[in-house]
């Protein structure tokens, strides 16, 4: 019976440890951002003191199942081993002292890692929008006045900051190279800041269910040099191809698999109309933005 | 006349239809083999009307095994149809059922199949491990079970009158709202839920009085089994707990039908008050599950390492730690919703602590192998396959604890392999140790071990082979409730190991089954005469197997832990004392199960608007309350000599 146990435990973990290795050009394993690097080496720092406490008891369980079996009449059997303090204070001890040391790593590193929190850099941030629609992902560039749906580019080595909300049921936005996710919601702002590491293409995802359409809503992150950057502002300046009020209302609408899209120019405070409008039933995004002092 | 409801609310997928058929003829052999061998009084008498907490316990087990046939079968459908849909293959479920299939999946795993599972076990086990003849309110519990019931019916006719939820398992709002769910799909999941929660709260209720208030003289609370103890922290839990969660769809419930305005996306609706809520009850409920898993270990554990509990008291605090515990941690299910960096640090922290009464359990139970002799049956297999597989799930749980990485893995599969991983590696490898280890003393025959370490086998190996690549495909990106991905991805080769590892998990509920039925048809050759079957140390095992409808002809009084191995270690027979007295006892009543079907009536009229309906239910639930307000004659005493005979044929047998 043991010899089975012991065989397929080794099979189990021979397997494991197979595809383990298979999937190390996963994703996560390859991060390219200046959050996704502390996030990833966090992952690793903990798994790896918590199993100062794991392997240890994996090995004693192992051994104590093999000694004490009731075949092995050799091995002691004393049914009085009920209590003794020196044992219960270590059970009790070790999880504690492994546990203050995670405590202060969750402080420090949660604090250090809070998606609201600017990056610091030399380099003047960009700022994008983003709204969660059904089922699709509209970010609006308010500097440089355009906007695309289900692509977004931003030059490498420069801090994006996204402010992020939706107008469709909650979502969340996530580039899991690039960093962690955070939710989008109807008359809500949240914010991710986030920085590349290198030049290329990165898968971004809805995290979060929302309905029917939402296998299709996926984008492609760029991140480019700051020259292609400009380059393909520009480029998007000269379609004509603005987004009005009535446009973006026709835009919203649920659909599928939406294609990438590009917009010249950007109803004035459409982003934040989309926000106020919500809790304002007075905004009318087919009337021109209304500038309010709060 | 009819509401919402006409023929067109009948799906006409194959698949569902199909579903469907197989569902029917099963209904239709059941009623039919009822009729032919005239078992309908039979029925109604020793079942439907019973107060009998083993009987209405062994109900919860036929709901909790048929349920997790339903929920399986989801597994299946999902992890084949994610095999196939890849690029430009469409899998063979369009979003509109694969989206019911996942909401319906968690919904019936947890509720009607873990659920219904705990509260078998507690049932057919509290009440003989302390000493007690039935629980506190034996119609109260008839009552629990049976709209227990009336929920898992509601939803599984979801199956093929409407639909069920498009939302996922917590129908998170707005989605969940009218314009985004305008269906009965919701409307289903508020109901279903809403009735069998009412019946879980009563449940708890029922079983904190049991344990505080009907002990055998002498068991202190010191005294109790571990067992009865993690019952009793669940419940404590389940009391505090699902009053959220009835107000919580309560809210719901209003946005939908009076256009109130908790949780929508307008006139100040705010939906992160939902997930608050919801949450609040959700954690507590993993730990309502768990507690009694990690009761049923420390009993194998002691038994089949002929040895006491390590640390008893330490145990006790442990559990008592985690009860407390599972309170203050619920906002780490949405870190990423914008908390602010001292809020989510603070509630990584205290998730973090759970991790140190859990690990101090592992830690006893390995000391109480240590200078143990440890027989490895089928109940202690489980518990070893537990040992390894929920410290994983523990490990990769307190990784997600620290925000940092949970931004990165949060809403993925990582997500969905760790908390499959404490629910099957813990919960589910629990109870059906339990069960295991029970299943003697219930039915009064042996399950055949060969059977069920094969089945053991199967869970275990397809458990890892299904849900390890479930942990890979989260760190490469991977999220959860995806209906089609592309092949550039590099996912589907996990996904088809994940299927491969469905269909082995699938071998052994199949032998679990053949097991159950050949041990049935065998069970004259592997009778337990001896009511202690396993060298037990607890009350339950000093009576015959099956136990008497009266549990105890003589209530027992202890003066330590684990009483019965001492007696048996001193050699004191409690059996010989042939004076019997009358034993007071509860008649049965059809009131609970007629009570639900009102109760049922009422969820069913309400999902399809059918008000008139909707207002006979109600009077009929309230005319049954008054009816039984008024009767008197709802117990009786059974004769001493009556007692006697009994015992004489339990005592012969041996």
């Amino acid at each position: 019976m043991l010899n089975k146990i012991i065989k397929l435990t080794s099979y189990i973990m021979l397997f494991t440890a197979s595809i383990w290795l298979s999937g190390c050009d996963a994703v996560m394993l390859n991060p390219k951002g200046v959050i996704s690097v502390q996030e990833h080496n966090l992952i690793f720092t903990a798994l790896g003191l918590m199993m100062i406490v794991v392997i240890p008891t994996f090995i004693l369980t192992f051994i104590f199942a093999r000694k004490y079996r009731a075949s092995n009449e050799h091995a002691k059997y004393d049914p009085t081993f009920t209590h003794n303090t020196l044992v219960e204070v270590v059970c009790w001890g070790v999880p504690i002292v492994i546990c203050a040391i995670l405590g202060t790593i969750i402080w420090s590193t949660t604090h250090k890692l809070d998606p609201y929190k600017p990056l610091v850099s030399d380099v003047k941030p960009v700022t994008i929008q983003v709204v969660s629609l059904d089922w699709k992902w509209l970010f609006i560039y308010p500097e440089q006045n355009i906007a695309t749906v289900n692509f977004v580019e931003f030059p490498v080595n420069t801090p994006v900051n996204f402010r992020i909300t939706a107008d469709a049921p909650m979502n969340s936005l996530w580039i899991p190279q690039l960093s962690g996710q955070i939710y989008s919601m109807t008359g809500m702002q949240t914010k991710l800041h986030i920085m590349a590491n290198e030049i290329g293409d990165y898968n971004g995802n809805a995290a979060s269910y929302s309905g029917a359409g939402f296998s299709g809503m996926k984008f492609i992150a760029r991140a480019t040099s700051k020259r292609d950057f400009d380059a393909w502002v520009n480029n998007i300046h000269t379609l004509n191809n603005p987004l009005s009020g009535e446009r973006y209302l026709n835009l919203s609408k649920p659909s599928e698999d939406e294609p990438v899209q590009y917009f010249s120019t950007v109803r004035d405070g459409l982003y934040e109309d989309i926000i106020m409008k919500f809790m304002m039933p007075g905004v009318d995004l087919t009337k021109p933005h209304v500038h309010m002092d709060m | 006349m009819f509401g919402k409801l006409s023929l067109n609310a009948i799906p006409t997928e194959p698949i569902i239809l199909g579903a469907t058929g197989f569902m029917g003829l099963a209904v239709l052999i059941i009623l039919g083999a009822l009729f032919y061998f005239k078992k309908w009084g039979w029925l109604w008498r020793e079942w439907l009307t019973s107060v009998d907490a083993k009987k209405i316990g062994i109900m919860y087990l036929i709901l909790a095994l048929v349920m997790l046939m339903r929920g399986f079968s989801d597994a299946v459908l999902m992890r084949s149809h994610l095999m196939l849909s890849v690029g430009n293959n469409h899998g063979f479920l369009p979003p509109f059922h694969y989206d019911q299939v996942f909401t319906a999946h968690g919904v019936i795993m947890i509720f009607f199949m873990a659920m219904p599972f705990m509260f078998a076990l507690l049932n057919l086990v509290v009440p003989l491990q302390i000493g007690a003849r039935d629980v506190a309110y034996p119609f109260l519990n008839s009552f629990s079970f049976w709209l227990t019931a009336a929920g898992a019916v509601l939803v599984n006719i979801s199956l093929f009158l409407g639909e069920f939820a498009k939302t996922g398992w917590l129908a998170y709002p707005p989605l969940s709202e009218l314009p985004f769910s305008p269906g009965v799909g919701v409307d289903y999941y508020i109901w279903s839920l809403q009735i069998s929660g009412l019946g879980t709260l009563l449940a708890g209720i029922n079983f904190i009085v049991t344990i505080l208030k009907m002990r055998c003289p002498g068991m202190t609370l010191m005294r109790m089994p571990v067992f009865t103890w993690t019952a009793l922290f669940s419940m404590i839990l389940v009391v505090i707990a699902f009053p959220v969660l009835t107000v919580t769809l309560a809210m719901l419930g209003l946005d939908r039908y009076l256009d109130m305005h908790f949780f929508s996306t307008d006139f100040g609706g705010n939906q992160m008050m939902y997930v608050n809520m919801i949450w609040a009850w959700g954690h507590p409920e993993v730990y309502i599950l768990i507690l009694p898993a990690f009761g049923i270990f420390s009993e194998v554990v002691a038994t089949f390492c002929k040895k006491a509990l390590f640390g008893y008291t330490t145990m006790i605090w442990a559990s008592g730690a985690i009860t407390l515990l599972s309170f203050v941690v619920w906002l780490h299910h949405f870190f990423t919703m914008g908390a602010g960096a001292d809020v989510n640090a603070f509630f990584g922290i205290t998730t973090m602590i759970i991790s140190i009464p859990t690990g101090v359990k592992i830690f006893n139970w390995l000391f109480t192998m240590y200078r143990g002799r440890i027989t490895f049956s089928v109940p202690m297999l489980w518990t070893m396959g537990f040992f390894y597989t929920f410290v994983i799930g523990g490990v990769t749980g307190v990784l997600m604890s620290v925000p940092g990485a949970d931004f990165e893995l949060h809403n993925s599969l990582f997500l969905i392999a760790h908390f499959h991983n404490t629910i099957i590696g813990g919960v589910v490898f629990g109870y059906l140790a339990g069960i295991t280890y029970w299943f003697p003393k219930v039915f009064g025959f042996k399950l055949n071990p060969k059977l069920g370490k094969a089945s053991f086998w199967c869970w275990l190996i397809g458990f890892y082979v299904a849900f390890m690549p479930l942990y890979i495909l989260g760190f490469m990106g991977m999220t959860r409730r995806l209906n089609h991905y592309d092949a550039s991805t590099g996912w589907h080769p996990f996904l088809v190991v994940a299927a491969i590892g469905t269909l082995i998990i699938g071998i052994g509920i199949l032998i679990l089954v053949v097991d159950l039925v050949t041990s049935f048809i065998n069970r004259n050759q592997n009778l337990d005469v001896t009511g202690d079957p396993w060298d037990g140390r607890t009350l339950e095992w000093s009576i015959p197997s099956p136990p008497p409808f009266y549990n105890f002809a003589h209530i027992p009084h202890v003066d330590t832990l684990d009483a019965f191995w001492h007696s048996k270690q001193n050699k004191i027979n409690q059996n010989t004392n042939t004076h019997y007295e009358d034993i007071h006892m509860p008649k049965n009543t059809g009131v609970g199960f007629v009570l639900a079907g009102f109760i049922f009536i009422i969820g069913f009229a309400m999902i399809w608007h059918i008000w008139w309906l909707a207002i006979a239910g109600g009077v009929g639930t309230i005319a049954t309350v008054i009816f039984r307000a008024f009767d008197y004659h709802t117990d009786y005493y059974l004769d001493a000599s009556e007692v006697e005979k009994h015992e004489s044929k339990y005592l012969n047998r041996k």
